[in-house]
């Protein structure tokens, strides 16, 4: 063409000449992202005008700490890595919260932050804020890119660690002159990671150990954590324990891992688990945990946990074994090969008087509540939940009293159906992770089962969801209080219940405001229509059920105390 | 009991932040940290003195291992290494005391390395026990100011030889 000046020669090889923001959206495509969330914002102008053209579904959350849950969600329905993008100084440290959320329950997220131009850092610049530092005790790994030349081998690298191994959240910080510089790419880009390996196959003599003594045992017990669900170990796991006839008990995480209808499940264990399971615990010869890390909320006393149980532990992160209790014989490795092999060696043992027990404390102390009311009683809400949706939906909560009753009255029959907050604890998780989990499976049922109190810290997410036209249920177990913190107050602090109370919004009134669908609920004899209502809505419905305000979660393990000192059975048992 | 620990990190901006970050957020209590090139330009080393049990070791062991930019890391407990310090250490020492002193630094094989009116400046190196011992000595004397590099070590190839 006339009047133009001639292309300069293609370098050699297929490399090209792009800009940072150019390589991390062709990355980010090419390791398979299709959906992603982010909030913009000056530093990172550069990178969300590329994404904007990219082949990759973006949603914009109302907050990035919701951001991060969205992703952390759609990475725990999927098992793929979730990916959340903010820009720097405020942005960057409205992640923390969904960063240290990711961080304890080993979520597979890697989060973009922008920062400002490389020769500003230091000076406190505009939105300045040293983002690496302060997420680092919340990543798995993190790093600045100051060289666009390393950036493209970077984002490779943070999706490697953050999806192999222990998972986790990994945060890579972009200066907003490396987003617009440019740089020849083409060729491998290799991954360089000289200090991490990850050991996947486990020992063959160990699982050998492990075998034998699981043959030996007479009062074994399975003890499952999200490590299972992780590794997609579910199946092997079925195997296993089937083949060598074994009790499971799951914690919070691992719900999920095994059918609870069948007969080997004992629930969850632990401060709110079944009396049948912290029994079983307390009194087994073997306790053969995967993909658990004996957290406090599980083991209760540890001077006095499972006292005369040798313990087997396989885990992937070999930090995690003998940190909290002596191991007799760890396995290090990927849970799904581990037990794979493991299957191999098991045998078959009847334990007739061990299952006996187990199937008396079962009859003696289920969960139970007193349904011999006018009120809602938030359990019910949740049974009939589970009826309605056939214990088929996903479900996600917030933190507190309803994550408990979720855990117990709803029954889980396969992996990645319960996301929620288990180590951090974070209230406000359930309707952004719900959000993201509704990406993550476009055809499943997704409810955020959440309390009143949980749910007024992320409830501007509303809109997302409408946005995004993705139907979302929240299921609001609104009691007026901040439950478990109420529930320890009546409990422990003589009934004062110093600042667990506050003043509640309408909700389907701030639903409706929002563009999604509202339903009040007040009377007991309302329940089920209102559920059914909410299971035909094709727009995102919050159905705000005025439960009984001072109802308590039972059993429960104080704090301190050990697994089978459990506070409630006697209400248990009277109800029965 | 006194664990050194070495560790190989990758030399990268914010390892030391890391390591530092994770030995305050477990609790862990530093001895001394010491980091310093290697002969790899890609590589630090990082000698690590902890006190602890075993139970406490272990963990400090596997953590350090966790972080990403962490190439290895060893527990020297129980293993024949070399492992010194080097201290400066500023000694009242006015010309009428000086042919006093002077035969204590040669007995520690210290050096002076800056005398001046009223004190002088010493350079002792060795194990931490023999830093520690020429500490004592010099105290009646009157002692200024200390710096002191913690502790670098590294295992012996031979059978024998001192600590």
């Amino acid at each position: 063409m006339a009047g133009k000046p001639p292309k300069p020669a293609p370098p050699a090889g297929n490399a090209t000449t792009k800009t940072g923001a150019e390589i991390v959206a062709e990355t980010l495509v090419d390791l398979g992202v299709d959906t992603m969330f982010g909030y913009t914002g000056g530093v990172v102008l550069p990178l969300f005008d590329r994404l904007f053209d990219a082949p990759i579904r973006f949603v914009v959350p109302r907050h990035e700490q919701g951001g991060c849950h969205m992703a952390d969600g759609y990475a725990r329905a999927t098992g793929k890595v979730g990916v959340v993008v903010a820009t720097s100084g405020p942005g960057a440290c409205n992640l923390v919260t969904g960063l240290a959320t990711a961080m304890m329950d080993s979520v597979p997220v890697v989060a973009f932050t922008g920062q400002v131009r490389t020769e500003l850092i230091g000076n406190d610049a505009f939105q300045e804020a040293d983002t690496t530092g302060i997420t680092r005790p919340v990543t798995k790994y993190n790093g600045i890119v100051k060289d666009v030349k390393d950036l493209e081998r970077t984002v490779r690298e943070a999706f490697h660690i953050a999806s192999t191994g222990r998972p986790g959240p990994v945060l890579i910080d972009l200066p907003v002159d490396v987003e617009v510089s440019k740089h020849q790419t083409g060729g491998n880009v290799e991954i360089d990671l000289p200090g991490y390996r990850v050991r996947e196959k486990g020992h063959a003599r160990q699982i050998a150990s492990a075998a034998a003594a699981i043959n030996k045992a007479e009062r074994p017990v399975l003890y499952v954590g999200g490590g299972i669900i992780i590794a997609n170990a579910a199946e092997e796991l079925r195997a296993v324990a089937e083949k060598a006839h074994l009790p499971v008990t799951m914690t919070l995480l691992g719900l999920g891992s095994i059918d609870q209808s069948r007969p080997e499940s004992l629930d969850m264990l632990g401060m709110h688990g079944s009396a049948y399971a912290n029994y079983a615990v307390q009194e087994s010869d073997l306790l053969i945990a995967v993909g658990a890390r004996f957290d406090d909320r599980v083991t209760g006393n540890l001077a006095t946990f499972a006292p005369n149980a040798k313990i087997i532990h396989v885990d992937i992160d070999p930090a995690s074994i003998s940190k909290n209790v002596h191991v007799d014989i760890p396995v290090v490795g990927d849970a799904k090969h581990i037990l794979s092999e493991l299957v191999k060696e098991v045998e078959y043992r009847e334990r007739k008087e061990w299952f006996a027990q187990i199937a008396e404390w079962k009859k003696k102390f289920p969960f139970t509540y007193d349904g011999n009311t006018d009120r809602i009683k938030p359990q019910y809400v949740i049974e009939e939940l589970c009826r309605q949706t056939k214990g088929d939906a996903v479900i996600t909560t917030g933190v507190g009293q309803h994550q408990m009753w979720t855990a117990q009255f709803y029954k889980f029959s396969r992996p990645r159906q319960l996301i929620t907050s288990g180590g951090l604890g974070t209230m406000g998780y359930g309707l952004p992770s719900a959000i993201g989990a509704q990406l993550g499976q476009p055809d499943a049922t997704v409810i955020d089962i959440d309390g009143d109190h949980s749910f007024n810290m992320t409830l501007m997410e509303l809109p997302t969801a409408v946005e995004n036209n993705l139907p979302v249920k929240v299921c609001l177990l609104n009691n007026g209080y901040m439950g478990m913190v109420r529930q320890w107050q009546e409990l422990f602090y003589g009934r004062r219940y110093a600042c667990s109370y506050l003043q509640n919004p309408h909700y389907a009134a701030v639903a409706e405001a929002m563009g999604a669908v509202g339903i009040t609920v007040e009377k007991k004899e309302d329940v089920p229509k209102a559920i059914e209502r909410m299971l035909a809505e094709t727009k995102p419905c919050v159905v705000d059920f005025r439960v009984e305000a001072e109802e308590n979660v039972w059993p429960m393990v104080p704090s301190g105390k050990s697994l089978d000192e459990m506070a409630g059975l006697d209400i248990l048992e009277r109800l029965i | 009991m006194k664990h050194i620990i070495n560790a190989l990190v990758e030399n990268k901006p914010g390892v030391l932040a890391h390591v530092a970050g994770m030995f305050a957020a477990r609790g862990f209590n530093i001895d001394s940290l010491v980091v310093g090139r290697t002969e790899d330009p890609k590589l630090s080393r990082m000698t690590i003195v902890v006190v602890g049990d075993d139970k406490v070791l272990e963990q400090v062991r596997k953590q350090l291992a966790k972080i990403i930019p962490v190439v290895k890391v060893q527990d020297y407990v129980g293993k024949p290494v070399v492992a010194r310090d080097l201290m400066l250490i500023s000694v009242a020492a006015p010309p009428e005391k000086r042919p006093e002193i002077f035969p204590l630094i040669e007995m520690f094989r210290g050096r002076v390395v800056d005398i001046g009116n009223k004190s002088i400046m010493v350079e002792v190196s060795g194990p931490e026990t023999k830093i520690e011992a020429f500490i004592e000595t010099c105290k009646p004397y009157g002692i200024k100011s200390v710096a002191r590099t913690g502790t670098i070590a590294m295992p012996r190839q031979g059978a024998g030889g001192r600590e």
